[in-house]
């Protein structure tokens, strides 16, 4: 990689004292990536381009919202309706949660099937997860600021989580609350939070971009970069892949934004929030939905451990065993691509947390309590069973020596997947 | 400590080997100092996020029972959460203290849950996640035992507010209450 030399003065004076143009230019530009990545590989630079809009939208709001239960209400419809361009700004960060938590859905899941949490990848993986977690909360407070109906019901289970702690319980929950109830205290700590994280996120999203920089992208064959002849410079290749990418994206946000702009919103929100009256169905986001259903699957006590503290452990645990990803899976192949067994399994798991999703939108009656349950315990079995098993009964296809050895023999089996 | 702080200590100390545990001494006593000191100073920006003075002292509610005739329900709020006073009908009170306590998942017999039978004064939530149970009003469920029905996860209560069936963990929990004279309790 080469030094680059700046012509601008003023660029070359400060870069001599302060080189972020050529730190930019090693990272940016020279930037050595697989030659191979296919389309999955936007989905991370997308995902950051997401972040930058909500944050962007999210001051916007932030100027004309009041953060107090008697107008917080008033406030966003006043949003709505009078401020100029006030209903865009809101829809885009309305729906822009949801597209941020497609896109990164879908990076996480092209994570687990190309293999990128192995070694030497697993610190960036385990702050990816702390990411999501990081974004849950987030989503979650956020969406208790109009409030609506949704808004302080949803406060109010998940807040009440809290209350199955032992011995401790009721202390952090009125701790969280500060009072009694979910009340003018809890809106206004939650709109401190949702302003601050997303900042958290960015330095987070920094250092998993740091992790990232150190090791390099994966890429669909699962084989490191080699030399040269592996690689091609993140710019103008993927620059313009990336930018492409954004631009279908981009049409299906702006689609639901300015057509279907309520499509992902529950309509008992736009009913101010009652502490006297609970709405018939307690919904979160479609993305939050599969945690929903880890959290009532569980109706049972274990011994002395009660079924609700079992739920909300277990909630946390869905998230929590990705943690343990990279040691967990014992197979030393990263792709699926060469992995026939564990292909089949990863898209079990797909639908699995699909059905999850259904279960958690629907009220935990009848046939979906078994089938929740089902669901739950798929989703443990498929991380903690199932994948250190294949790993080690599996019998993968032969792996290329290199990117380039496998794409000049004429047989790309990377691009099948794409 | 880096390599060359070591070696720097060392050549310090040349010819004493005591002066090193002295040194790890001071650098230890110091952490722990330092970091108490920072936890401590911690409590400060956790305790605000507590109830505060003016949240505490709206911490309780008295209330005239005299308009409630027997089989009626009514809520009012207490610490912004609703309370459940009930009136109930000896039928209902028959029902309630005949039922085996071996059938209950919070076992409780009915004269620990009301202080006059007729009486039944509970805190209004769901005891799984907090949802406001229905029953309340004439046209409401009750669930299958009469008293009523957490609509957000499938919780029924019976007719003394205890949990019989679903995935709450307890029964609807008693407020701290007193009775002012014959028809006027203070609850808090």
């Amino acid at each position: 990689m080469s030094q680059p030399t700046w012509k601008n003065p003023i660029v070359a004076w400060i870069d001599y004292r302060l080189p972020v143009f050529t730190f930019a230019h090693h990272e940016l530009v020279d930037y050595p990536t697989p030659r191979n990545l296919n389309y999955w590989w936007n989905f991370g630079s997308l995902a950051g381009v997401m972040l930058v809009i909500l944050i962007v939208t999210g001051v916007f709001l932030a100027m004309h919202y009041t953060p107090h239960t008697d107008y917080a209400f008033a406030s966003v419809e006043r949003i709505m309706r009078d401020v100029n361009y006030g209903w865009l700004i809101r829809y885009l960060h309305m729906n822009g949660g949801s597209i941020f938590f497609l896109v990164v859905y879908i990076h996480l899941f092209r994570g687990l099937y190309y293999g990128s949490y192995k070694a030497p990848r697993e610190v960036l993986w385990i702050i990816g997860v702390v990411i999501i977690f990081c974004m849950m909360a987030t989503a979650f407070m956020g969406y208790v600021l109009p409030w609506g109906q949704m808004s302080f019901w949803a406060a109010t289970v998940i807040t009440n989580l809290f209350s199955a702690v032992p011995l401790f319980g009721e202390e952090i929950v009125n701790w969280l609350w500060g009072g009694f109830s979910v009340a003018n205290p809890t809106l206004n700590r939650f709109y401190a939070l949702h302003f601050l994280l997303p900042f958290v996120i960015f330095a987070l999203v920094f250092v998993h971009l740091w992790a990232l920089h150190v090791h390099k992208s994966n890429n669909p064959l699962g084989v490191e970069m080699t030399g040269d002849s592996d690689s091609i410079p993140f710019h103008p290749y993927y620059t313009i892949k990336d930018a492409f990418g954004l631009g279908v994206l981009f049409l299906v946000y702006f689609a639901f934004t300015f057509f279907a702009p309520n499509f992902f919103l529950e309509p008992d929100n736009y009913i101010e929030a009652n502490p006297l009256v609970t709405p018939t169905h307690i919904l979160p986001e479609w993305y939050l939905m599969p945690f929903y259903a880890i959290l009532r699957a569980i109706t049972f006590d274990i011994w002395f451990i009660s079924a609700k503290l079992i739920g909300v452990i277990a909630m946390f645990a869905s998230i929590a065993v990705l943690f343990l990803l990279p040691w967990l899976d014992t197979s030393p192949v990263r792709s699926a691509t060469f992995r026939p067994v564990f292909k089949q399994f990863f898209w079990i798991l797909v639908i699995d947390c699909v059905v999850l999703g259904y279960v958690g939108a629907n009220p935990p009656e009848g046939w979906f309590i078994p089938l929740g349950q089902i669901a739950t315990a798929y989703y443990f079995i498929h991380f903690l069973v199932l994948i250190p098993l294949i790993g080690f009964l599996e019998r993968p296809r032969a792996v290329p020596d290199s990117i380039a050895s496998a794409i000049t023999a004429g047989t790309n089996p990377g691009v099948e997947q794409s | 400590m880096t390599e060359s702080d070591s070696a720097a200590a060392a050549a310090l100390d040349a010819g004493d080997g005591a002066g090193d545990e002295r040194r790890d001494f001071l650098l230890i006593a110091t952490s722990v100092i330092g970091a108490t000191g920072t936890a401590l100073a911690l409590w400060p920006f956790i305790d605000t996020m507590n109830p505060s003075a003016d949240v505490l002292a709206l911490a309780s509610t008295e209330i005239d029972l005299s308009p409630i005739e027997e089989g009626q329900s009514i809520t009012i709020v207490w610490r912004g959460k609703p309370v459940f006073v009930r009136r109930r009908t000896a039928a209902e009170i028959e029902e309630a203290r005949a039922t085996p306590l071996d059938q209950l998942p919070d076992p409780e017999p009915d004269e620990a849950r009301a202080e006059k039978s007729e009486w039944l004064i509970l805190v209004g939530i769901c005891t799984h996640l907090g949802c406001i149970p229905l029953g309340q009003k004439s046209g409401d469920p009750r669930g299958n035992f009469g008293g009523w029905f957490c609509p957000c996860h499938g919780s029924h209560y019976d007719t003394s507010g205890r949990i019989r069936k679903g995935p709450a963990p307890e029964n609807l929990v008693r407020p701290p209450y007193a009775f002012l004279d014959e028809t006027t309790i203070r609850i808090g």
